[in-house]
């Protein structure tokens, strides 16, 4: 488990980062936290010619409110989202979902840009990205571009992001301060990667019904997947648990997933169904209570 | 006359190990150091046509690429271990064994047998250089029938594993006492199930390692190893090397749990060693976890068919038990772990018809070993869900149906009329069964709980209760030896030969020491896991060390201190009745103020003309003693689990856990709960999450933590501990063992209580994990029904 050779650069601006990847283009990895990546490094499942270390580059760790939406550098760390009373006031779902990647080791190192690079669909910050509506802004030496989850994550371990560019930040969607929101997810251990998770925001008028629902699940298909045919199904109507058991079925019906020692694709089925039924559930008695997004 | 035995004295290992300054095998480091990676083969079972090694041994930095072709003749194959395989006379008539012959080339020959078996080995100047060679190196290999399934692997037409035999059935034994047949036929009911134990990886936090360094001008080898038995380390390398036993030393440094793997030799011990002589100069070799989960031995994997007889009040009268251990592709440790399934099976219980009989099939994985519990925790997943069974087809509490079967208090020692492996009769020492299950549900509430049970669960909560019970035979032989002396400045030293993988060896018997001879633990040195001092040694296995290092400790120092007080009574011309040792001193009761110290006495021991000894003592302040223990030694424990179970989801959670145990005298009692509440946390892991799953062609499919899953602190619930202590009969402290006892009853416990939870829903657990997929289909089976 050593990696095979390869030559470390740590540039000192995003400028000469882009630089770089444009030199290189596929020879070259971004290592910024290496939660995931050294692993695969060391097991040689990717063996680059450079690896190109922006862990300590400047202007690319802040977290700011802008517009409708939270600016998150793509070198915030995991820790920092989960202490940050910006993201507690604003975007609280993200400061919820965060707690479940990995242990507090991992989130001590891993970075926001790197999880979202790395695509893996049972991973939270894609998925609540994805709830949420969010935005990824990479760039390259061409400039900037701005792309919605759908066109970021392609499938299992594949993003569109093209050789030469990086993950500059993430924009998360300022919550509405009259939604509720809900994070459920089961993982065999603590820190383990996801079976299945859910994430939620509802919001429902005087008389309980449902005037804006954004559902979100992973760990179930290829990529993280905004439940469209749910969110439309419950605009207008009441959380009733039989509502409730459509959305189950519903949800079941969405998903595709793929079969592993830690349960089949039948399991991780049902098991998104109830997890997208429970959150919703949560989501619906928090918003009742107005206590919502400040749980 | 006990003044530290019995205490929490604090770990002396501690201040090492908690400070990060402890040395390991990969903290060591000699100047011109090489180290080595293994190639390992990725097929189960194939041929090996050709090894193309040109490419690997032109890279820079590389000093030598080995395959079996170039060590022919020159490295004795690992052979199974003669001191597991010889058997006493009276066993072999009364069970009627066969044990074929079988081995492991350390670099495989011809073919492979297992995924991860060393093919070829690389050394260079560092490991990262190392491994660039073994991507250079290219097998020919020709896929052969892999065998992954011991029902297929024993049939007549199966490929053979091991060429030499005739079968893959490598061993098998009959053990019987009564009329198992006529209970059978007289019974008011039979259950038969088949029932499961996985195969696990046994995870200590520091993977093996190996640093040799061959000293050309002495001719001798200096040997670092992980390993749970420096002294077995020795002389399998001079065996298989056919050099004297006299020209290697092995130090076990550190050593960061064994669990029972590290209590063998493997491959690479030997031929680290032999790289070093053959290149004059060190080389190393670091287990990495991805080779450790592929190559480290592994354990368990036991499939049992039984039957049980009954009667409609619960009492058990026969068990007929016909099993199979997967044994992987060598058998090293013939019927350990198979026997101690088959004498520990009826536990707790009276049950007057039994009968085992087992076979151990090779098949084309990892070699079993044993590993904390060997072949136990197989027995009493057996045995407690056969109980929980038999009382949910009877309507009865199992509380009721254990109480049924167990053996009395007044029944003690009691006779299970067969044998133990070593020949003695299988008789339980000393214990108190019927006030262990009092203690242990008094202690989880068990009352309380079944009254608020129902109206959890009618409030949708499923929350279960579960209980496991075992006896363990413990501190097994065959010796263990302490050699304990003083020096001129009065400093005491004991040397030992078993050694330890963090069970805090130099903290209890220190007490024990200290106690003897009057001083502190602080005042005794004790050094441990090195060849260097002591002629022989066994090891750390089998909760066998405060068993057999405990007395052979206490024993030597008992003696020492009679030759202490001898010398002092002609000293101070007194009765040696009438003398004390407190605190390294001596004194008469009728004259405190006249004193000797341990310098006084070792300076009148010391040889020479002007020694002041009693008359025909011999010079000198040291005692060797070997302990020899007449048999094992029996601790017992009861095991409670409550869970709760998420139906939808099928996850567990442990809500409570209660344990009480009897390790007949404590020595450390923080050191016997730690012991419990680890083995506790890896019979968790066994319970819900450990599994290593191979597929049809052999391949490991749990090569990393992503798929083989061990639990964290998170999931390990703080044991509630109950203690009980009645002393053993076999040796002079009274001492049982404690190591492994935690990892043995958790399985079953847990499954017991799921199935509990779920009530009145009708689930069977045959098989652990019990995974959240598992349980799901079951739920959803059930349902159904």
């Amino acid at each position: 488990m050593k990696p095979a050779v390869f030559n470390y650069i740590r540039p000192e601006s995003v400028e000469e980062t882009l630089q770089l990847l444009s030199d290189y283009g596929d020879d070259a990895k971004i290592l910024s936290g290496g939660q995931s990546l050294i692993p695969v490094l060391n097991m040689r499942l990717s063996t680059p010619k450079y690896l190109i270390d922006i862990g300590r580059l400047e202007g690319l760790n802040y977290i700011r409110e802008e517009g409708d939406h939270l600016s998150v550098g793509a070198l915030v760390k995991h820790k920092d989202i989960e202490s940050s009373p910006l993201v507690k006031e604003l975007c609280p779902i993200l400061g919820e979902a965060i707690r479940w990647v990995g242990t507090t080791q991992i989130r001590n190192r891993g970075t926001i840009g790197g999880s979202i690079a790395h695509g893996d669909p049972s991973a939270e910050l894609p998925c609540v990205l994805a709830a949420l509506r969010g935005e990824i802004v990479v760039a390259s030496l061409e400039g900037e571009d701005v792309l919605s989850p759908e066109e970021f994550f392609l499938t299992y371990m594949l993003t569109s992001m093209q050789p030469d560019q990086v993950i500059k930040e993430i924009r998360f969607p300022i919550m509405s301060k009259k939604s509720a929101f809900s994070f459920v997810e089961v993982a065999r251990t603590h820190g383990d990667f996801a079976l299945a998770e859910a994430a939620v925001i509802l919001e429902t008028d005087e008389t309980e019904t449902v005037i804006k629902a954004q559902i979100a699940v992973g760990g179930v298909n290829p990529t993280p997947t905004v439940l469209e045919e749910v969110e439309d199904h419950i605009m207008g109507k009441k959380l009733t648990d039989e509502l409730l058991t459509e959305v189950r079925r519903m949800t079941e019906g969405n998903v595709d997933p793929e079969s592993d020692l830690h349960g089949t694709a039948e399991y991780r089925r049902e098991l998104v169904g109830v997890l997208v039924q429970r959150a919703l559930k949560t989501a619906g008695e928090r918003v009742k209570k107005g206590a919502g997004r400040h749980e | 006359m006990s003044k530290f035995v019995g205490q929490s004295v604090k770990r002396k290992e501690d201040l090492r190990l908690l400070t990060g300054t402890g040395k390991f095998v990969a903290d060591l480091r000699m100047e011109n150091m090489l180290e080595a990676a293994f190639l390992r083969s990725t097929y189960g079972h194939a041929r090996i046509k050709g090894i193309e090694t040109d490419a690997a041994k032109s890279l820079e930095g590389v000093y030598a690429v080995i395959t079996s072709n170039d060590i022919e003749g020159e490295i004795k194959p690992l052979k199974q271990f003669d001191s597991h395989c010889i058997l006493p006379p009276n066993l072999i008539e009364e069970i009627d064994p066969v044990i074929n012959y079988n081995f492991e080339d350390v670099l495989a020959k011809r073919k492979v047998t297992y995924a991860g078996q060393p093919v070829a080995v690389v050394v260079a100047k560092n490991r990262y250089i190392a491994e660039d060679a073994l991507a250079l190196l290219k097998v020919e290999y020709e896929p052969l029938e892999a065998l992954v399934n011991p029902f297929e692997a024993e049939k007549g037409d199966a490929p053979i594993i091991q060429e030499h035999m005739e079968s893959n059935i490598q061993s098998h034994f009959l053990v019987q006492v009564g009329d198992v047949d006529k209970a059978i036929e007289e019974a008011d009911y039979v259950l038969k199930k088949r029932l499961r134990t996985p195969r696990l990886s046994s995870n200590p936090m520091e993977t093996r390692g190996v640093l040799a360094n061959y000293d050309a001008v002495t001719g001798k080898f200096r040997v670092w190893s992980s390993t749970q038995l420096p002294y077995e380390v020795r002389s399998t390398i001079a065996s298989l090397l056919e050099i004297p036993e006299e020209s290697i030393h092995v130090t076990a440094p550190e050593v960061g749990g064994g669990f029972g793997p590290k209590g063998g030799v493997h491959p690479e011990e030997i031929l680290i060693p032999y790289l070093s002589r053959m290149l004059g100069r060190p080389v190393r070799w670091i287990e990495d976890r991805i080779e450790h989960l592929a190559a480290a031995r592994q354990s368990r994997d036991q499939i049992h068919d039984v039957e049980v007889s009954y009667k409609k009040d619960g009492t058990i009268t026969g068990i007929k038990d016909d099993f199979i251990v997967d044994s992987g592709a060598v058998n090293y440790f013939a019927l350990t772990c198979a026997y101690n399934t088959a004498y520990h099976l009826r536990g707790m219980y009276k049950i007057p018809s039994y009968q085992s009989k087992c076979r151990v099939i090779l098949t084309n994985k990892t070699p079993n070993v044993p590993f904390r519990g060997a072949g136990r925790p197989e027995a009493t997943f057996v045995m407690d869900r056969v109980i929980d069974m038999i009382a949910r087809n009877l309507a009865m509490d199992p509380v009721d149906v254990m109480k049924k079967n167990m053996i009395q208090a007044e029944e003690m020692p009691y006779d299970q009329g067969i044998l133990v492996k070593d020949g003695a009769q299988l008789i339980y020492d000393s214990g108190n069964y019927p006030d262990a299950l009092d203690k242990v549900l008094e202690a989880t509430n068990y009352k309380g709980f079944r009254k608020k049970q129902q109206q959890l669960k009618e409030a949708g909560k499923y929350v279960g209760i579960g209980i496991s019970s075992f006896i363990e035979g413990t501190g097994s032989g065959p010796f263990e030896s302490a050699l304990v002396k003083i020096d001129l400045t009065g400093h005491v030293t004991a040397h030992l030969g078993s050694s330890p993988q963090g069970q805090g060896h130099e903290t209890v018997f220190s007490q024990i020491c200290a106690d003897d001879l009057g001083v502190t633990p602080d005042q005794v040195t004790v050094v441990v896991g090195d060849t260097g001092v002591l002629p022989i040694g066994a090891g750390t296995y089998a909760s066998r060390s405060a068993v057999n290092a405990g007395s052979a400790i206490h024993e030597a120092s008992q003696k020492l201190q009679r030759k202490v007080l001898e010398i002092a009574g002609m000293l101070l011309d007194n009765e040696v009745e009438m003398l004390n040792i407190e605190n390294g001193t001596i004194y008469a009761h009728d004259n405190p103020e006249m004193k000797l110290t341990f310098v006084d006495i070792a300076n009148a021991a010391r040889p020479s003309k002007s020694s002041k000894l009693p008359e025909g003592m011999e010079p000198g302040l040291q005692v060797l003693h070997y302990f020899v223990p007449p048999t094992v030694t029996f601790a017992s424990s009861i095991h409670v689990a409550q869970v709760e179970v998420d139906k939808e989801t099928g996850f567990v959670d442990i809500q409570d856990y209660s344990v009480v145990h009897d390790c007949g005298t404590v020595i450390n009692p923080m050191i016997v709960e730690g012991q419990v509440q680890g083995g506790i946390a890896q019979g968790i892991g066994s319970a819900l999450y450990e599994e290593v799953v191979h597929d049809k062609n052999g391949q490991v499919l749990t090569g990393s933590y992503m798929d083989y899953l061990i639990p964290t602190s998170m999931e390990v619930p703080t044991v509630k501990m109950v203690h009980q202590e009645y002393p053993s009969t076999r040796n002079p402290m009274g001492i049982k063992g404690v190591g492994e006892g935690g990892a043995i009853s958790p399985p079953a416990a847990i499954a017991n209580a799921v199935v509990d939870a779920l009530t009145p829903l009708s689930i069977e657990i045959t098989k652990v994990p019990v995974s959240p997929g598992y349980l799901r289909e079951l739920i959803k089976e059930a349902e159904r029904v």
